[in-house]
């Protein structure tokens, strides 16, 4: 294969990983390890769109990643349900987009992390993603709208707790 | 909400987004971001190889005497390998006996019943994990079957029996039975078949990879 096919999508990919995963080498290591599945399976890539493809093998990578530490939800969780791993936060005015991020379950945020930072239609992220486009437009509004009122300041009921 | 509402509703979440984490593009690659060695030349020095591997074997049987007459009714290896592999690859609960997570003890189990010291070969740079292995029984006693898969859950066996009195010392070879593809090769202590139902090109690269690592 040719890896400088690759190359001009590692610039996205680690923009990507590192709003998804948060820190700066956790979010390498996740490139990395697209990386080299990509070039292990690239004989399965049949010509067609190579940017959902590594979207998709860094979805499954991450997914793997999440497993191992066993913070994976089984099922799609509701999020008012369950209280995400909140970092904690001092303030809401002053919440970082960065942990506002991580309160988002991981499905949702990887949703709106493709439409908003990587500007992908439904029908790229839902084959990034191997889901349902109707799941990617569920997951995306209430990605979306936990996101704005995190960054709103409003308090929701997450487990989000505010120290003045 | 189609993508355009959406990008309309949310365009302050968007530019939020980008304002933090855009400086991330322009950020220098890491260097082990670019792979060391081009795959291509991974690919060439295999198919070298494998070249090197096919031109013996063809030679070979013109300088080799006719084998002894006990040779003429035993199944040859590669043919062995190719059934045992028709038998156990389609597996989807028990496709081997001992998970590679027991790889250890695999290896030291195997050995012993075999009465040599057995090398599993590592094929991830090929694509294929190892799943597991387990005993089966040969013409004259225990012999060792390792299985592999890919992403796509295609399987390979490595077939591993201590060879036969009077069996010939072979170079890589290639045969077919069945549809199964199998490069084998005996050596002074075992024969190998590695089995498969995928195509030669692909079969001869992962097969020769396998060769360089247990014949040193």
């Amino acid at each position: 294969m040719d890896y400088n096919l690759i190359v001009p999508f590692i610039p996205n990919l680690r923009r990507y990983a590192r709003a998804l995963v948060g820190d700066r080498d956790g979010a390498d290591d996740l490139v990395q390890d697209t990386l080299e599945r990509a070039v292990r399976k690239f004989h399965l890539w049949r010509p067609g769109d190579l940017r959902a493809w590594l979207f998709s093998i860094m979805h499954n990578v991450f997914v793997n990643q999440l497993k191992a530490r066993k913070i994976a939800p089984e099922v799609e969780i509701d999020e008012n349900m369950i209280a995400a791993p909140v970092p904690t936060v001092t303030s809401v005015d002053v919440i970082d987009l960065q942990r506002a991020l991580l309160t988002l379950a991981p499905e949702q945020r990887e949703v709106v992390l493709l439409v908003a930072l990587e500007d992908m239609s439904y029908a790229d992220v839902s084959r990034s993603l191997g889901i349902p486009i109707g799941t990617v437009m569920s997951r995306l509004s209430r990605g979306r709208e936990k996101l704005r009122k995190l960054m709103a300041g409003e308090v929701s009921r997450s487990g989000l707790r505010v120290v003045q | 909400m189609t993508e355009e509402e959406d990008r309309t509703e949310y365009a302050a979440q968007n530019a939020a987004l980008h304002r933090r984490f855009d400086a991330v593009l322009t950020e220098p690659i890491p260097a082990r971001m670019y792979m060391k060695r081009p795959m291509w030349l991974e690919y060439a020095r295999a198919a070298s190889l494998v070249a090197v591997g096919l031109a013996v074997g063809l030679a070979l049987p013109m300088l080799r005497p006719a084998p002894p007459a006990a040779l003429a009714n035993v199944t040859p290896l590669p043919i062995r390998a190719a059934r045992a592999h028709l038998v156990y690859s389609p597996e989807v609960r028990h496709p081997v006996e001992v998970d590679a997570k027991d790889q250890d003890h695999l290896v030291k189990w195997l050995s012993k019943r075999l009465g040599t010291q057995l090398k599993v070969p590592v094929l991830t740079a090929e694509g294929f994990e190892l799943l597991g292995g387990r005993l089966l029984p040969g013409p004259e006693g225990p012999v060792a079957q390792f299985m592999f898969q890919d992403g796509s859950g295609k399987r390979l066996t490595l077939y591993v029996t201590r060879p036969h009195s009077g069996e010939q010392v072979t170079a890589f070879r290639f045969a077919q039975d069945d549809g199964v593809s199998v490069f084998y090769w005996i050596d002074k202590d075992c024969g190998y078949a590695l089995s498969g139902e995928v195509d030669k090109t692909t079969l001869a690269r992962v097969a020769s990879s396998v060769y360089k690592q247990i014949e040193p």
